[in-house]
């Protein structure tokens, strides 16, 4: 029996550290390679010993498919690839593989500078990792041998975000890895055709959540900006993800723009600056307004948004800085965490004057948004990672009860398997599909329709024709199977009468076959023979002997039923 | 037809089938009448139906869609042939195996539905079905066919699957095109979201669903954004927004209760809005402006969407929504917490924004005192802002103040900034925010009679100078202690208008009537009227496109009585040549004032193009009788006199209709004449013109409903500017235009701007038609980028020529807006007898513009 086999090795009922293997028709692909930001220790990556204790790893996977740029989806690929040992192809599309090398050199400076650890990737391994990405174009199927085949579709949620459709033959899995229904200020929404899959597996973080209208959001959050800043105030925007610092850039700058403002808006240098330089580039991969302005400018080239310098801190006068993430222990963390006094170097207790507001500008699907997604692609059955056990079950409850396809919500490590019967194709002579075809009336795609054919089955593939060049191919000589059967009639009158009255009476019941009188007293229907003869014991009974060849079964087995019934009273 | 039926049965292409067949439609599509020609071509379709190529099938479809016939069951008994329902056969290819053909199936559907057959109610189900197609042009078509049945049959009841209810087709309709608002592809959306707003019979409670959407946070209830906001203001509070989780969910949620899949019509608006498209959102917008027109509730329901609309990042979007809230606003009050963010607005950079808030301020209600203290403070940051929406803004405070008097009431201290006891300084009158003001109060203490006791003296004084300098912004008041003349006027204003109007009737019925009066007195009354109905014009706004029509015609009458009336129609020919040109004149005159008034005013019917053609063939007439008798000759007179007669005769083709109407008149007399003219001598012709004109009576023109005259007002470049414009000879420079252009249909393209340099050279830009906006019903506003360049002059006498950078400036800088009003009336034979005259000069640029008509 077929069948698809999935085990996450991370993000199986949790969030982080996405990985997930997937075998299907004997290929074995692996989903995103992402590290986990709760752990320091050796959780933090996923359990590459699953696959294989000895040996290199290139010889189990086919591929390695990252779906985009944020950590816990490739945090661990120079692990993967030169520590443990991978050299097989990586995929990704253009955006992640120009901006992920920043943000795991981020993370290994972060990592080994910072935390002092050891036994960490080095650059150069980054560097060597890299080398061995395959990038990919929207919608463009990718050969990765013979028979696997992949196709990434937009996916929203950063720049260069995808889903992935991994195929062999006719049996397929989609994978979504973190997407977005909504578009929001510089990213469409993910799209897919319905190309219904066996598996979908999705993610699930916002399972049980059904967000408002992202304009309450973005009013409420302009807002607030505008006012402070017309009182004179500086404003503060940490933000968590690289992509939402670009998305609260865009939407500070068209506002600014809009309402003709003057005061500066300052980002962080290092992670967001170099990024930004990257999202000009892929101006194809945003949404539909910045695609349409790109003809008048680039909407990353900002008017407004300068990069920060300390010496600006003092400056008078109204700004907007967007200082990045707060790592825990800064002063920042401590702010937004609700601290409302501060103890600065030197014993100094510094008294917390500013307001601190909260918002929320995630980029996943809510779970309408999951739920529009798995209508569109129409698959057999669901998969659900990337998101809390708790939420999942209502989610998979909903999926199974909305869709009625089977929804599964494996943990870390544990195996779903899959059987599937995948469809086989057949090759099907010209002749023999014309012939066919020109038997039948109107087309109607709803009724299975019979066809007659020999089945021919040499090397793994198939072909249909018809039994006269089946017989021509194999050499063999053409047998005739007929059957004959004799049925009883209580007649007392002559044979020839009989005869008559059986041709009569099938003319009368079977208008669009052709029946025929013979001179030698026997009725054919078709290519059917009816005799007439008495029976030699009881002259009141006539015995008709029908006849009829293999390929004529239907009619003759409805013919002797009929006859087997009786014939009518003759009416006179 | 018959050979290409022949080949169609040898042919084998394809290609070639369905080409004939193409062949076979347009041969059909000319005869519409021929029954049995039509049914020969739908046999032909029916048969070649099952061609294995869709290209075939395709073109069978289209032609059995725009053929077949549209009485049901005609029988043809002697072939034998079942009943051939048309319908029936381009139903069961709903389910052809390619989406081509289905989607040829269903347009051929509508194709029927279009030529008036009435479509079963059993294709709904089917259409349904269509809806989750894999191919996003058969689901297009199919929604679009769901729309139509939903039309036909809105009323009947449908069940819904997997339960006992039943509900109305309308309701089901509805409820499956707004899930197809979140269709994968964007071409369906906006299909989809552009439909629903011609649902109008849908049930209210459908109709809420759409803006429905139950947020839900960790599997508790979270209310939205919107719901908390009323609630606050219900409440009294305002928003903190410093809480951490203020928004918070509350109650649990019972899982089972959820739904995640709308079912039908659930938040379809929601999704709409949200679109990535911006044309979906662009569809959606409208779409709701047009059931909220339709339903009131609806209308208070939708508000918090449409304002959310305003914060769009796309401008058309923006401006949509805005236009939108406008022609809803009569079934809408604004709650502060709305207004707070529709005045936000107004802070846009984009001059179309603002202008449009303005329009909408202008039809906006506002339910307290605050909200227009605020919607004040807000319109006069925008002043000091963009200081060039002065005029705007006056207006739309006009329109608040009238609105909602008694909220003003109590903010006039506040706003005047009066005080009890002190007296407080006078502020500056030429302040554009303090007028702004003052228009605000005026036009409040229009129809509140206590509130002139709140002003201060010089807020009289202010008044009196605003009264006379802005009339058309502040109102007359009834001013206590005032002396009475204020209040003499006011009461005479408002009923003014009906005896005005029938003082115009009146006027026009002694000048109709009184026709057999001397000569002398004849013209004295029409002159009189004329001066009459000038000044009433000028008077009555309302009426003065009625008044200059009217008046226009009667000059034209009079100009005609005064050539004739001339001496030298008494004396021989050859003696006063001289004198003639007085005649001469005059019908040159009657010319260019009758193209005027064909085409320089909006709203005139056929009858009154009758009128003004026969007045223009009776001033050919006149040129005619001046000519013979002026020139020497028969031989320019022989093509004068066959042109005239054509003339005569197109008249009478293009406006056979309205003989009738023309009894007694110089035509009508010309028409009975006209065998005897064809064979006549120009000498004989002209002389028998000559008295049938003087014999003819002057026809009654029967007055328009609704005419307005065409104009245009340059707002920019302003006439004498005192800079003026230097460039370089040979390179470019671009100049704003901005102007307003008052009931001028289709002005995209009519309107021209016409440049006229000093060298009296001309040159013509045709405006973009994007460069056209339309604030208003009747208006248009034109604001454009002129490119002016020019090689230098030499000689010409410039004021100022500055030879050192080789530049050259002029004083007065010449510019019109040239509307080509044409073919509406005309037949193309008349089109290419192209006249064009400059007309009266436009107020603003007295001098230097002019407007022209070309016909």
């Amino acid at each position: 029996m077929p069948e698809i086999r999935v085990t996450p090795l991370g993000a199986g009922q949790d969030v982080g550290r996405s990985c997930i293997l997937v075998s299907i028709a004997g290929k074995n692909v692996m989903l995103d390679c992402g590290m986990h930001m709760g752990f320091n220790d050796d959780r933090r990556f996923p359990d590459f010993s699953y696959i294989t204790r000895n040996g290199r790893l290139t010889d189990f996977l086919d591929c390695v498919i990252i779906s985009h740029f944020h950590l816990d989806h490739c945090g661990a690929l120079p692990y993967f690839s030169e520590m443990v040992g991978y050299d097989g192809p990586i995929y990704m599309t253009h955006p992640t593989q120009a901006i992920c090398p920043i943000l795991l050199e981020d993370y290994r400076k972060i990592a080994v500078d910072k935390k002092g650890e050891a036994n960490f990737f080095t650059s150069q391994m980054i560097k060597d990792c890299m080398k061995k990405v395959v990038a990919v174009h929207l919608h463009q199927t990718v050969q990765v041998d013979d028979e696997l085949e992949i196709k990434a579709y937009y996916a929203g949620h950063v720049l260069g975000a995808a889903m992935f459709q991994i195929k062999v033959g006719s049996e397929s899995v989609v994978y979504t890895g973190d997407y977005n229904m909504t578009p929001d200020r510089h990213l469409g929404a993910a799209w897919i055709d319905k190309c219904r899959p066996n598996l979908l597996i999705t993610e699930s973080t916002y399972a049980t959540t059904i967000r408002d209208s992202k304009r309450c959001r973005e009013r409420d959050f302009l807002k607030k900006v505008h006012e402070a800043v017309e009182r004179g105030g500086k404003v503060l925007i940490p933000v968590f993800a690289l992509g939402r610092a670009q998305e609260l850039c865009i939407l500070l700058e068209t506002f600014w723009e809009r309402m003709n403002l003057k005061a500066p808006i300052y980002f962080s240098t290092g992670l967001t600056e170099k990024a930004n330089h990257y999202y000009k580039l892929f101006i194809t991969w945003t949404n539909q307004k910045i695609r349409k302005t790109f003809v008048q400018r680039n909407m990353f080239e900002f008017k407004h948004i300068k990069a920060f310098d300390r010496a600006f801190a003092d400056n008078p006068g109204p700004m907007v800085i967007m200082p990045g993430y707060c790592v825990q222990g800064t002063v920042g963390h401590k702010i937004l965490s609700g601290q409302r006094k501060l103890e600065m170097e030197g014993r100094q207790v510094l008294e917390v004057k500013m307001q601190v507001e909260y918002m929320s500008f995630s980029a996943h699907a809510d779970a309408k948004g999951i739920m529009q997604l798995v209508g569109q692609a129409e698959p057999e059955s669901v998969l659900l990672v990337h998101g809390e056990a708790k939420k999942m079950e209502f989610l998979k409850q909903k999926i199974e009860q909305e869709f009625r396809v089977n929804c599964y919500m494996p943990a870390n490590g544990e195996t779903v398997t899959l059987p599937t019967s995948p469809s086989i194709p057949v090759g099907i002579s010209l002749g023999l599909l014309k012939r066919e075809m020109a038997q039948g009336l109107l087309p109607d795609a709803k009724k299975p329709r019979l066809l007659h054919g020999t089945l021919i089955m040499k090397d793994s593939n198939f072909r249909l024709v018809s039994s006269e060049q089946a017989l021509k191919e194999l050499g063999l000589a053409e047998h005739q199977l007929r059957f004959t059967c004799r049925v009883h009639l209580h007649d007392p009158r002559k044979e020839q009468e009989t005869a008559m009255r059986v041709y009569s009476h099938l003319k009368s019941v079977l208008k669009d076959h052709c029946v025929q009188h013979l001179p030698d007293g026997s009725v054919t229907v078709e290519s059917i023979l009816i005799q007439a003869a008495a029976h030699s014991e009881d002259p009141g009974t006539k015995v008709l002997l029908v006849s009829w060849t293999y390929q004529d079964e239907e009619l003759g087995s409805y013919l002797t039923s009929l006859l087997k019934k009786g014939l009518p009273q003759a009416s006179s | 037809m018959d050979d290409a039926i022949n080949i169609l049965q040898n042919e084998k292409s394809h290609q070639v089938l369905a080409q004939l067949l193409d062949t076979l439609l347009a041969i059909g599509t000319k005869l519409p009448e021929n029954q049995a020609i039509q049914i020969r071509l739908v046999d032909v379709a029916c048969k070649h139906l099952t061609d294995t190529s869709h290209g075939v099938r395709n073109k069978c479809l289209q032609l059995l869609g725009n053929l077949g016939s549209l009485e049901k069951s005609v029988t043809k008994d002697g072939e034998g042939l079942a009943v051939r329902d048309v319908q029936k056969i381009i139903g069961d290819y709903f389910s052809d195996q390619d989406p081509r053909v289905r989607t040829a199936a269903i347009k051929a559907m509508l194709q029927l539905h279009e030529r008036g057959l009435k479509l079963h109610q059993a294709i709904y189900n089917q259409a349904c079905k269509l809806l989750s197609d894999d191919y996003e042009q058969v689901r297009s078509a199919a929604v679009q066919l769901i729309w139509v049945v939903s039309q036909l049959y809105p009323e009947s009841i449908v069940p819904i699957p997997s339960s006992n209810e039943e509900i109305r087709l309308v309701d089901d309709a509805f409820g499956k095109i707004c899930h197809m608002v979140s269709d994968g592809s964007w071409v369906v959306r906006v299909q989809a979201a552009k439909l629903l707003g011609s649902m109008e019979q849908v049930s209210s409670h459908f109709l809420e669903q759409t803006l429905d959407k139950k947020l839900m946070s960790d599997l508790r209830r979270k209310r939205t954004a919107h719901e908390r906001a009323k609630e606050l203001y219900s409440s009294g509070e305002f928003s903190s927004g410093r809480k951490w989780g203020d928004d918070a969910p509350k109650e649990e949620i019972d899982t089972g209760a959820v739904n995640l899949i709308e079912s039908g019509a659930c938040g379809a608006f929601v999704h709409g809005l949200e679109d990535e498209m911006y044309e979906v959102r662009i569809a959606a917008v409208e779409a709701l402006c047009m059931l909220a027109q339709s339903s009131p509730s609806f209308a208070e329901k939708c508000l918090d969407f449409l304002v959310d609309m305003f914060n769009d990042e796309i401008e058309e979007v923006r401006l949509q929504s805005i236009h939108t809230m406008r022609k809803i606003s009569n079934n809408i009050t604004l709650r502060e917490d709305q207004l707070d963010t529709v005045l936000a607005v107004l802070e846009d950079s984009s001059r179309d924004i603002r202008e449009a808030l303005h329009e909408l301020l202008c039809c906006t209600n506002v339910s307290t005192k605050e909200g227009i203290h605020l919607a004040l403070v807000e319109l006069l940051k925008n002043l000091t802002k963009y200081p060039t929406d002065r005029d705007s803004i006056w207006k739309c405070l006009k329109f608040l103040g009238s609105r909602h008097p008694t909220l003003v009431l109590p903010l006039v201290p506040e706003l005047l900034s009066t005080h009890p006891f002190f007296d407080t300084a006078e502020p500056d009158m030429d302040d554009p925010a303090y007028i702004a003001v003052l228009v605000l109060i005026f036009n409040a203490a229009k129809t509140c009679p206590t509130m002139p006791a709140l002003f201060s003296d010089h807020t009289f004084r202010h008044y009196a100078y605003l009264r006379d300098s802005l009339s058309h912004l502040v109102p007359a008041l009834r001013l206590p202690g005032r002396k009475l003349v204020s209040s003499a006027v006011s009461p005479s204003i408002a009923p003014h208008e009906d005896p005005s109007h029938q003082f115009l009737q009146q006027s026009l019925e002694r000048v109709y009537s009184l026709q057999h009066l001397d000569p002398q007195g004849t013209q004295e009354l029409l002159e009189f009227t004329i001066r009459d109905l000038q000044r009433l014009g000028e008077l009555q706004s309302e009426l003065a496109g009625v008044a200059d029509f009217s008046a226009t015609y009667l000059r034209c009458q009079l100009l005609l009585i005064k050539a004739l009336q001339e001496k030298l129609w008494n004396v021989a020919a050859p003696l006063y040549l001289k004198q003639s040109d007085l005649a001469s004149a005059a019908a040159k005159q009657i010319m260019e004032e009758t193209y005027k008034m064909e085409f320089m005013y909006s709203g005139v019917e056929n009858k009154q193009v009758v009128i003004i053609h026969h007045m223009r063939l009776q001033a050919k007439a006149l040129q005619l009788i001046v000519t013979a008798r002026t020139t020497r000759g028969v031989d320019p007179l022989f093509g004068m006199c066959e042109k005239f007669l054509q003339e005569v005769d197109f008249f009478q083709r293009c406006f056979i209709a309205d003989l009738p109407h023309l009894q007694d008149s110089f035509v009508d007399k010309l028409l009975d004449l006209m065998p005897r003219l064809m064979t006549s001598k120009p000498v004989e012709v002209v002389k028998i013109l000559q008295t049938m004109l003087r014999q003819s009576t002057f026809l009654h023109l029967p007055l328009p409903e609704q005419i307005h005259k065409a104009s245009a007002t340059i707002i920019e470049p302003a006439g004498e500017s005192d800079n003026p414009l230097r460039f370089t000879s040979g390179l470019v420079v671009a100049l704003d235009v901005d102007a307003t252009l008052e009931h001028v249909q289709d002005p995209q393209s009519t309107v021209k701007v016409q440049v006229l340099y000093p060298d009296g050279q001309a040159q013509m830009i045709h405006p973009k038609p994007a460069d056209f906006r339309n604030p208003g019903p009747g208006r248009h506003r034109l604001i454009t980028q002129v490119y002016l360049s020019h090689t230098a002059w030499t000689d010409v006498p410039l004021p100022s020529p500055n030879p050192g950078d080789g530049a050259w400036c002029w004083g007065s800088f010449f510019l019109a807006v040239l509307q080509q009003l044409l073919t509406r009336r005309l037949s193309p034979g008349r089109q290419d007898a192209a006249v064009s005259e400059a007309l009266s000069p436009i107020d603003q640029v007295p001098d230097s513009a002019s407007l022209a008509v070309s016909s």
